[in-house]
């Protein structure tokens, strides 16, 4: 069980918290114009990587606000937390 | 059995307070202070249980959470038993009954003893190779297996306990209070640190708190003297928080320890009614210091295991702290100095110590001289090659070791005694470190894994960490701590030695014996029965990863798991494979580290508060009326309300009527209810729903269809405009807080540009549903003001009003096809709303129903249940909804996906509705469906989602969905049932008034 500083509201347990898997995939602007294989890759592409990976995480019983993560999967380790539309930090 | 082992009084047992106590029937007698072990030694009883797999006779071995043997079942057959606990840990106390576990009839005559004959038949990976095969015995031998294996007895009655809870928050936490962790506690508290110190045991102090031994000075003084100074200024300290009898479970990350605090468990009955049994500690510690000292490990010999064949530092324990005597004639047979410190101490207090037998080279030492003094044979470079008493240890034969240790030489001695003391060395207890995550190191040359390195918000201090020797410790801690705490001197940096000096070291992890070892027994596993034998098979049929030696073995899969001889086996199988035990890494020590109750997981959600549950304002109206409950995600809903002994089948056919033919109403307060606002909350509902939302009128409400991006239906309801810039969206009962979190996600991560605010209002109204031809006249008998005329009032329009004084919302909208109004108002009024209704419509027979007449109402209109009649996988063309998806819109969650490949298969299954040949046969929800009889394998073309037998048709119906089953209207399927095949005929899925005649009528 994670600590997660919620970056509105401060520290935090991880159940309080619902991860929502990778970050930065942005839903495409005019999906209409998609191919069957590029809406395919918006739609059910996802990395599952053993180290950092950059995810979203919602506090669901707290403020409700999304923001992003950094975390290493191998040991749970959370590199950092921004705010939803800040940039990515470089790790 | 009046035998009587109590050396003399110990400052650390009652000796006033005299308990009795049964023990397989037995009653003896312990004072207050005593665990179950110390009392039956007491009483020279050291036989308490039969090995798992051999059922060979054991004893008492330790005097901690890592004992094997000694497990017992308390209280039997009563609502308090417990099974596997070990009577090393458990306190006595008047009235308390044990009983031995694996052992059946009884533990002095005990059938599965056999095994032990049969060893040879019962190697390593035996239960694997035997009883796999062949496949169509197994349930004879579980019949064998679980008769002869017994692991205790699960209670069966039910437990008149209550468990507790408790989030802690600290500075620093430290695990142990031995030496180092007092020492630890006190300093962080002292620092400032809001400080919390744990122990297992039911005194601080650890093992130095009964050491007296002249070679262990503080300061000039006895060890434990020392430290009891200490302790007493504990009292005085503030920020400091300690718990005894409690000991860490879990060591999980970012500093999350789970322990179990022990509050009734050493009381007698009467004293333990109506209060906490055991509390599970949530801790969130900031700094963890973990001091959870060193396990001594036996050595690996032939026959090592019988009853009397104890640790050298538990023989120390039971004399020192509990005045308890395990032998008259003890030897010690050791590899460290620690077993001469025992025997001197043994010695003053008047118990006979036979001989030392040391496998090490004899070294001129103070310590030596001091033994021999006291008139103590030392066996240097001996090993014990064989012992003998079935059910206590009589006698021990040893032999001089050959130069590399392989081998013995020369004649036997035999040495007769009733105690054996084995002092193998010391094992850190690192269980606790490595489930957090940390790395360990092997160190070679005192062969013990220690933690590898301190972090910023975690340490090991004391024998956990490897440091042995007093001088060693305390040097060590006070540089440590000053590090971790950031502090810039300890309360103990000028206190002052005298260690004796180690004499020299020795370690066989395998001790050989004059037979040949397919002729030994040496025990590797007590609990598990697993011998080094078993070692070197499993390494000669190819075993090589540690894990997977394991658990072919067994080794250290017991509930101690291994905490005795998992050093023993990684040494084993080292040197049998000839590399280092550090290349072989250590096995993962996994949660709990002592087990815990169910209790104690559980705690307070027990019983009602199992788990959360949610009710209407209308609930007790409800219960009064008797109605039936349903669960529909965390709410308890009114399912149906049977009058006069009704079944539910009866009750339903007579609500379903009443609906239709006057007037019903049912509780929908549990719909979802979400308030939007903002000048784009237009803009996002078009967005969100697969229709259009822009042109709907102020005042009016609208059905939508919400997908998920993969185009699959997720969620509907109906949605009113309330005014230019605000919606209410209602959503499924189940679904309300997953649609509000999606909602969120859009608006937060993807559309940030809009203007829209959601909130959750479901708790805030409650909602009455009243509906049927009459429902009109029933309204008007309550709100005589209102104009109900459907030019005023029309279908999927609203209106706001007042009940007398109260404002409520209402829309008319209908989910039975009948004319309906849903009338809400604040909650706390609706219990009041709802009477009224019901008081106003007694001349019309109105008939509250509950929600199975609610999802046959609406089955007999072909509207979907999300969730019953769709599954994730169900498109909105699937459920032949084709006329609530805007063609003109650009965009809208899950559009795109309309049209890929998969989702514009003519084959997919679709909704469809099924009529039954003979039409009183009611079809069984999730039966299957096929086209063809006589066919084997069949394809199943879909399955039955939704079946009711409709009073108002007088017939069967039901919701199917069936592949390619849009185009099938008029033709013949077949449900096949155990019994019997059904013929059904496809049909339109709109069962009742297809032209909605009855919503205007
Ligand atoms: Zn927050």
């Amino acid at each position: 069980m994670f600590v997660i500083n919620c970056p509105y509201c401060g520290e935090r347990d991880q159940q309080e918290f619902k991860a929502g898997g990778e970050a930065h995939i942005e839903r495409p602007k005019q999906p209409t114009e998609l191919s069957d294989d590029e809406w395919a890759e918006y739609l059910f592409m996802r990395k599952n990587i053993k180290g950092v990976q950059y995810e979203r995480w919602n506090h669901a019983h707290g403020c409700r606000k999304w923001f992003n993560m950094v975390r290493d999967t191998s040991n749970d380790e959370i590199k950092a937390i921004y705010k939803m539309g800040e940039k990515p930090p470089s790790i | 059995m009046s035998e009587n082992l109590r050396i003399k009084s110990s400052q650390y047992i009652d000796e006033t307070t005299r308990i009795s106590f049964k023990f397989n029937g037995t009653t003896y007698y312990g004072f207050k202070g005593d665990t179950l072990a110390s009392a039956l030694l007491a009483n020279n009883v050291h036989l308490v249980g039969r090995s798992f797999k051999y059922h060979r006779p054991r004893g008492i071995m330790t005097s901690g959470s890592e004992e094997p043997n000694a497990i017992v079942q308390i209280n039997p057959n009563t609502n308090r038993t417990e099974p596997n606990v070990r009577a090393t840990e458990v306190e006595i106390y008047e009235g308390m009954e044990a009983s031995s576990q694996n052992c059946w009839p009884s533990v002095n005559f005990d059938i599965g003893g056999i095994n032990n004959f049969l060893s040879p038949l019962l190697p390593a990976g035996f239960y694997y190779k035997t009883f796999m095969w062949p496949a169509r015995f197994w349930g004879k031998y579980e019949y064998f297996i679980r008769h002869s294996a017994g692991l205790g007895k699960s209670p069966m009655l039910k437990d008149p306990d209550i468990y507790d809870h408790r989030n802690i928050h600290c500075d620093v936490l430290v695990v142990g209070a031995g030496i180092s962790g007092i020492l630890a506690a006190k300093n962080a508290a002292k620092n400032n640190y809001k400080t919390l110190l744990l122990d297992e045991k039911n005194e601080l102090g650890g093992s130095t708190i009964y050491e007296n031994n002249e070679s262990n000075k503080i300061d000039n003084k006895n060890s434990s003297e020392w430290l009891k100074k200490e302790i007493e200024e504990l009292k005085n300290i503030k920020n400091l928080e300690i718990k005894t009898r409690t000991s860490v479970a879990a060591y999980h990350q970012y500093n999350y320890l789970l322990a179990r605090e022990n509050l009734t468990d050493h009381l007698e009955k009467k004293d333990k009614t109506n209060k906490i049994r055991q509390r599970l500690l949530k801790i969130r510690a900031k700094k963890v210091i973990l001091a959870t000292g060193a396990l001594e490990r036996p050595m690996v010999f032939n026959n090592n295991d019988r009853p009397g064949i104890m640790l050298s530092s538990a023989i120390k324990k039971y004399s020192d702290f509990y005045g308890v005597a395990c032998g008259r004639k003890i030897v010690f047979f050791t590899n460290n100095d620690s077993a001469y410190e025992n025997a001197l101490s043994l010695n003053d207090k008047g118990i006979k110590v036979e001989a030392i037998v040391d496998i090490r080279k004899q070294s001129k030492t103070n310590l030596e001289k001091r033994v021999i003094d006291a008139g103590v044979k030392i066996y240097w470079e001996h090993t014990v090659v064989d012992t003998s008493g079935y059910k206590r240890l009589n006698n021990v034969s040893i032999m001089k070791l050959s130069n590399d240790g392989t081998s013995v030489t020369g004649n036997k001695i035999s040495i007769s005694c009733d105690c054996l003391g084995v002092a193998g060395g010391w094992t850190p207890a690192v269980h606790l470190c490595t489930q957090s995550g940390s790395k360990l190191a092997f160190d070679e040359d005192k062969k013990i894994f220690i933690p590898n390195k301190n972090n910023s918000d975690q340490i090991s201090v004391g024998s956990c960490c490897g440091d042995f020797k007093l001088d060693e410790i305390l040097k060590n801690l006070n540089e440590k701590l000053k590090d971790f705490l950031d502090i810039t001197k300890t309360d103990f940096e000028n206190i002052t030695f005298n260690n004796d000096q180690e004499i020299s070291k020795r370690n066989i992890w395998l001790l050989p014996s004059d037979k040949a070892l397919g002729k030994t027994r040496p025990f590797v596993d007590y609990q598990n029965d697993a011998t080094a034998k078993d070692i070197k098979l499993a390494l000669r049929e190819g075993f090589r990863s540690i894990e997977h030696v394991k658990r072919y073995t067994t080794i250290g899969m017991g509930t101690d798991q291994g905490k005795l001889g998992n050093m023993h086996a990684l040494g084993i199988i080292a040197d049998t494979a000839g590399v280092k035990i550090g290349e072989l890494g250590t096995t993962t020590f996994r949660p709990p580290y002592t087990p815990l109750t169910f209790g104690t997981i559980v705690g307070r959600n027990v019983g009602k508060f199992f788990d959360i549950f949610r009710r209407t304002p209308m609930n007790d109206w409800h219960v009064e009326q008797k109605a039936e409950f349903e669960n529909v995600g965390q709410w308890k809903r009114a399912w149906y309300y049977p009058i006069n002994g009704e079944t539910m089948h009866q009750a339903v056919q007579r609500e379903s009527k009443a609906a239709r033919e006057s007037s019903g109403i049912l509780d929908a307060s549990t719909l979802g209810k979400i308030d939007i606002q903002g000048s784009d909350a237009s803009e996002f509902l078009n967005r969100v729903y697969t229709n259009a939302w822009s042109k709907l009128g102020i005042g009016k409400c609208r059905y939508g269809l919400m997908l998920n991006e993969d185009g699959m239906v997720y969620d509907d309801g109906v949605t009113t405009r309330l005014g230019e810039n605000h919606y209410l969206m209602t959503t499924t009962t189940g679904g309300a807080a997953n649609v509000l979190g999606k909602l969120e996600d859009y608006l937060q991560t993807e559309w940030p540009e809009l203007d829209v605010y959601l909130t959750s209002v479901t708790d805030q109204f409650a909602t009455a549903s009243l509906c049927g031809p009459n429902s009109k006249k029933i309204l008007k008998k309550i709100i005589p003001d209102l104009d109900l005329s459907d030019e005023n009032f029309p279908h999927m329009s609203f209106k706001e009003a007042k009940v007398e004084n109260i404002v409520c919302r209402i829309m008319r909208i209908s989910f039975t096809g009948e004319q309906s109004f849903e009338i809400n108002v604040q909650a706390s009024y609706g219990k009041d709303l709802w009477e009224k209704c019901i008081e106003a419509g007694k001349e019309f027979n109105i008939t509250p129903y509950g929600t199975e007449t609610m999802h046959l109402l609406r089955a007999e209109k072909g509207f979907i249940i999300v969730g019953q009649d769709t599954d994730g996988t169900m498109t909105p063309i699937d459920l032949q909804m084709d006329w609530i998806v805007s063609k003109k819109k650009y965009d809208f969650i899950g559009k795109r996906s309309l049209y890929r490949s998969d989702t514009i298969r003519e084959d997919r299954k679709q909704l469809v509705g099924l009529l039954t040949d003979d039409p009183k046969v009611v079809l069984e929800e999730g039966a299957q469906i096929v086209s063809e009889l006589n066919k084997n394998p069949v394809e199943m073309l879909g399955h039955v989602t939704s079946s009711y037998f409709s009073p108002n048709l007088n017939k069967s119906i039901a919701l199917a969905v069936v592949r390619g089953g849009k185009d099938m209207i008029g033709k013949k399927l077949f449900i096949p049932m155990e019994d019997k095949t059904i013929n059904v005929t496809v049909s339109n899925p709109v069962f009742f008034d297809q032209t909605n005649e009855r919503l205007n009528a």
